[in-house]
Parts: structure tokens; sequence; C-alpha cells
């Protein structure tokens, strides 16, 4: 059954290219900057094609879209007219109208009167901070768990560590979110209540000062760990299978032969050729976690651009939701053609 | 493997009936080797049966905030063994028709999902042309806009009613399954008896439908049950941001009351544990078959 495919990976050479290995690179495919070129350019293309579902979407909304959004609004004559020209007339002048410049909507949110980029540039800063946390951590403790649990598959911390990601993969994060709060902050049984049950700051701190950096890692910890422990399930399983898949090549055995050690094979050959699926995913994510913390920054009242979203929702405030969608689609978008560039500078049989 | 003892053959339909018996006997034969997947499918007939008798054993009543008799926030105990919620309803009984929401939902929508998926995978590998072209391409974008906006969007376009929320999950998770499909259809394509087909006239709707739909459906029918996954956590989503709809309970539906009705600071743990546990035990059994059964499908998965 087991059919020995001739290409096998070539064993990890030393990490500068020698003179042979760089020409076969160049005759396999195109040089990494007309690929990052090439690639940016589909990107965009994209970005384009999302841009037009973005108007035709919000433009499928039922109702007058001028009375949704001046329902409850002090607006004067002058910007209602502005508005009539942006929303009312034929469906070509308005996508010209709104094709110009879809990214400075001078249109305010009908939640907060204020532009809308306005309101997600003060909503960015608390969602990297969250997202990008909750992504070191799920990205260091899920390969290493993955990596521990492929190289000695069949053990004992193989089979836990699998059930418990198996579990995590299943779990709605926004109710892992809900768990721990139960737990840690409105404190069940014998639990403690030692974490704030949400928000960003605790209102009598300056979030400047020693205290007040204490106090946001306080509030900071529970959101960061949901989603920390729901990522890390996934990549921890990915890379799992990527060990295992480079577990029976030949070239482990070659670097066994040579008298190496368990520990120097599996950190020096097997790890290094592993990473690849696990770097595309993780690069990938980043894009959708971004979106994907709606639940978990509504759970934790986490002032980001989640929250945000929910509150857009609410409204439904329809000029806020379409400048966070189009924002979230192209952090997406941008992560994968970065995860591309990436993979292709690490590997380069990707670039064909 | 071989041999399968075929009793006497007269004509070719009954030749491809009985090697097509063998086969789902063959593909069982393998499942039920793998405990997971048989501890899955025992879980997941459980709610299936839960889903069908709860209307006989809890009446639609009881689900009545008016109607509600049980004190508020109790904890568990022998009238209501998972406690009650903030209107006096007993969790169980919530439970228990959440079930059939949620499950509706989770195979409705992966039934849109898989049947726009078949169908765009088979055409976009088949047709060479503009046609396959622009479906890979459409494909891709889709494959871009993050679910949850988009969900999120359309189930304010449309409106929160069962039927639209169904509609929602299936064209929002409809471009992995085309993916694989398209794949797996290129991959037919290459074989020598399409040739042959091609050479003895087959036109175009003859081979995707006699030749490219079979060989691919086995991967399809794996890749359903992991969607189903997806569809049910969606929905769950959904209704938790309050985009279900608002006149039918789903475990979604009830973790929204909890975050809404201040279930969280009251410490009612028994009102938050149950449904988000059936979520947990329900998408972890599809998981579960969907990876055997892709064992099935593909040998090489194999001794994993």
């Amino acid at each position: 059954m087991a059919v020995v495919l001739p290409d096998v990976e070539p064993p990890p050479g030393p990490a500068v290219p020698t003179r042979r290995r760089r020409r076969r690179r160049r005759a396999a495919g195109e040089s990494l900057g007309v690929y990052a070129f090439k690639r940016t350019l589909i990107g965009l293309g994209t970005t384009v094609f999302v841009i037009v579902v973005n108007f035709f979407l919000f433009h499928a909304l039922p109702g007058d879209p001028l009375a949704n959004y001046t329902r409850g609004r002090n607006v004067d004559q002058d910007q209602i007219r502005a508005l009539r020209k942006a929303y009312n007339g034929p469906l070509w002048d308005q996508f010209t109208h709104y094709i110009q410049n879809p990214f400075s909507s001078r249109i305010d949110s009908a939640r907060f009167s204020q532009p809308v980029w306005q309101v997600i540039g003060d909503h960015v800063w608390p969602t990297i901070l969250l997202v990008g946390t909750a992504t070191v951590l799920s990205t260091i403790f899920g390969l290493l768990i993955g990596i521990r649990a492929g190289w000695t598959r069949g053990s004992r911390f193989d089979k836990w560590s699998t059930a418990v990601t198996l579990l995590l993969y299943s779990v709605p994060e926004f109710w892992l979110g809900m768990m721990l709060l139960i737990a840690f902050s409105t404190g069940v049984g014998p639990l403690p209540a030692i974490f704030p049950s949400g928000g960003m700051h605790s209102a009598d701190v300056d979030p400047t000062s020693l205290a007040g950096v204490w106090d946001t890692l306080k509030h900071l910890f529970l959101p960061c760990a949901t989603l920390a422990l729901v990522y890390l399930a996934e990549y921890s399983l990915v890379m799992r299978a990527s060990v295992l898949e480079e577990k029976s090549q030949d070239y482990l055995t070659t670097a066994r032969a040579k008298g190496l050690r368990d520990k120097m094979v599996r950190r020096r050959h097997a790890v290094p050729n592993a990473l690849l699926p696990s770097i595309t995913l993780i690069f990938l994510n980043v894009g959708f976690i971004i979106s994907g913390a709606v639940t978990i920054e509504t759970v934790f009242s986490w002032p980001g651009l989640g929250e945000l979203t929910f509150q857009a929702i609410g409204g439904p405030d329809v000029p806020l939701l379409q400048a966070l969608f189009l924002l979230f689609s192209v952090a997406v978008i941008a992560s994968n053609v970065i995860a591309d560039i990436v993979v292709a500078a690490v590997d380069p049989r990707t670039r064909s | 493997m071989t041999d399968i003892g075929v009793p006497v053959l007269r004509s070719s339909r009954s030749i491809a009936w009985a090697r097509r018996r063998a086969a789902w006997s063959r593909g069982w034969a393998i499942f039920r080797r793998q405990r997971s997947g048989v501890v899955g499918v025992a879980i997941l007939v459980i709610f299936v049966v839960v889903a069908f008798a709860a209307p006989f054993i809890w009446p639609a009543s009881d689900l009545d905030i008016s109607r509600a008799t049980g004190p508020i926030l109790a904890p568990p105990s022998w009238s209501y063994p998972f406690g009650t919620d903030n209107a006096g309803r007993s969790v169980l009984t919530l439970v228990a028709w959440g079930t059939r929401v949620s499950l509706l939902v989770g195979v409705a929508a992966t039934a849109i999902s898989m049947i726009i998926g078949t169908l765009v995978g088979i055409a976009s590998g088949h047709y060479k042309g503009l046609i396959g072209a622009s479906l890979e391409r459409l494909t891709d974008w889709f494959l871009v806009i993050p679910f949850l906006p988009l969900a999120v969007v359309l189930a304010t376009i449309l409106g929160a009613t069962l039927q639209n929320v169904i509609i929602v999950i299936g064209i929002t998770s409809w471009p992995s399954t085309a993916r694989i499909v398209r794949a797996q259809t290129l991959s037919v394509e290459a074989r020598p008896y399409l040739e042959r087909a091609r050479a003895l006239g087959a036109g175009d709707w003859h081979q995707m439908r006699r030749h490219v739909l079979p060989n691919v459906m086995p991967l399809v029918l794996a890749n359903t049950t992991l969607t189903v996954a997806v569809a049910i956590l969606s929905e769950t989503t959904l209704a938790f941001l309050g985009l279900g709809p608002s006149d039918k309970v789903s475990w979604g539906s009830i973790l929204e009351d909890v975050f809404n009705g201040a279930g969280i600071s009251q410490g009612a743990w028994w009102w938050l544990l149950p449904p988000g546990l059936c979520v947990v035990v329900v998408v972890l059994a599809f998981t579960l078959v969907g990876r055997a059964l892709e064992v099935v499908v593909d040998p090489r998965m194999r001794g994993r």
C-alpha cells in the first residue's frame, strides 16, 4: 500500500543557499519579488470585489435608508440634501458616488454621530492588543504541544493533549468566555472572584501609571486566555499532523544514522520542515481572529472593533457596519497575501 | 478485496449496483473499526431521539415565559434537574427544545452549502474556459470574505427568521466544499476512463453526472459531517448576537438569554453550562464522525 515516492524532501542544508541551490530555485519558479508583486495584485483585485459586494449588499437593505439613518437624530436640511444625494437617486449614481472613495466615508455613524473611520480608529488599539497577545500565546503553546504530541505519538501526553485540543476545537468561544467569567469573575462555589467582570480599565485607576498597566493586564487576562485556548487547539492539531508527516521521512533516518540524539533530530530537522503548514495557518488566521473576536469582546465588554460591531448590529448602524465589513475583509485579504509571501520566501516550491 | 462473491449477473447496471453495495459494506467495516467514529454516531443518535421526542415529553407551553411556573433562577433540584432560568422555566426543557432548532439549522444549512459547493466545484473543474476560471475566482473571493461579518450583515438585511438563518449559513459556508470538490474533479477528469467516455461522445452533462459526481460524492459526504459541526457553531454564534429567530429556542438563544439576563453576575452556572455543553458534545460528535469518514474515504489516512 505504501508506495515510497522518489521525491523525498532534501535534508535541510546550511542556512546560506549554495550556488547550486540558488540556480535551481531560479529555474523552478519566478523570483520572490515578482511573486510578491503578482500576489499583491491579486489581493487588490479581491479588494475591489469586496468593495463592490459591500455596496450592493447594503443597498439591498429593506426600507428607506435615509429614514433608517436619520431616525431619532438631529439632522439639518443641508445634511439631508447631501445624504439624499448619497442614498437616493439612480443606483448607478449612488455607486459612482460610493466608489469614488469607499474608505473615507463622510457619512457619520448613526450611533456615535462621528465620522465612521474616527469611531473605528478609537476602537482599533484594544483589538490589536487583545488579538496580538492571544496570537503570540496560542502560537507558542499550540506549536509546543503539537510538536511534543506528534513526536511522542501514542504516548499518554499525546492522547490527553489530542483529546483536550479536540474538545477545545468544538467549543463556541463565547461560551468558554462566559464560563471563565462566571468561574473567575463572579466566583462559583470554591472558586475565587479574582478577575474584573469586563471592560479594559477600572474607573479609578490612571491607565498610564504602573498600577494602571497592572489593572489593564488583569482585564486582559480572561478574554485573552479564551481566545488563546480556542486558537491553540487548532494550531496544535495542525502541528501534530505535520510532525507526524515528517516523522516517517527518510532524511530523519539519515540524521539518526549520523548519530544525532533524538532531541537534535527533532529540533534541527523535523520541526523546521513541519512548521510550514502551521505558519501559513497562523498568518491566515490573524485576519479572521480580528473579525472573529466579535463575540469575545462582547462577552467581556472589551472596547474593541468586535464590541463595536455588536453595537452596530443593534441599531442597525448601517454606515458603521459597512465600514467595519470592509475593514474586516481587507484584514483577511491582507493576511492572506502576507501568508502566501512568507511561505514562498521560506519554501520556494510553493511559488509555481 | 478483489473477489466479492457477486451472484449471477445480467446487466451492467446490476454489476454496478453489486459493486456499489460491496463498496459501502467495505466502507462500513473500516468505519466500524474506529472507536471514536462509532462513539460519535451513538451520541448523534441520542440527540436526534431527544429532538424528535421533545414535544411529547415537554409540552410547548412550558417554553412560554408568561406561563412558567418554576422558581426564578433556582439551582438544580429533583423537580428541575438543570435548574431554572430567570423567568422560572426549566433549563432542561429549554435545552431539549433547543436541540430541535440547532440540529435542524445545522443539517439544512449544510445541505444548501453542499449542493452549491458540489455544483460550483464540479462545474469549475469540468469547464476549462471562461466559465471554469470565473467560477474558480468566485470561490476564491468568497473564501476570503470573513464569515462572521458577512453572516451578520446578511442576517441584518434579510431579517431574523429560522429560514433566513439557514440560508445565511448555507450561502456563506460553501466555498471550502467547492474547493475540495474542484480538486477531486480535476484528478478524476485526468483519468483514462473519462477520456474513453469523451471519445465515445459523452456530453458535458453525462460526464459530470455519471462519471465525476459518483467519484466526488464520498469526499463530499465526509466533508458534510464536518460542515454540520461548523454550521451548528455558526447558528449558536448568530443566535448569541441576537440574529437568530426570536420565537424559537435554540442553544444559542439560551446563551443569549444568559448573557442579557444577568445570568453571569448572578452566578447561575446551571443555566449557562447545559446549552454550551450540548453544543460542544454535538459538534465534537460530528467532528469525530467526519474524521472517521475521512479515513474511510482516504486510504492514506489509515493507521494514523
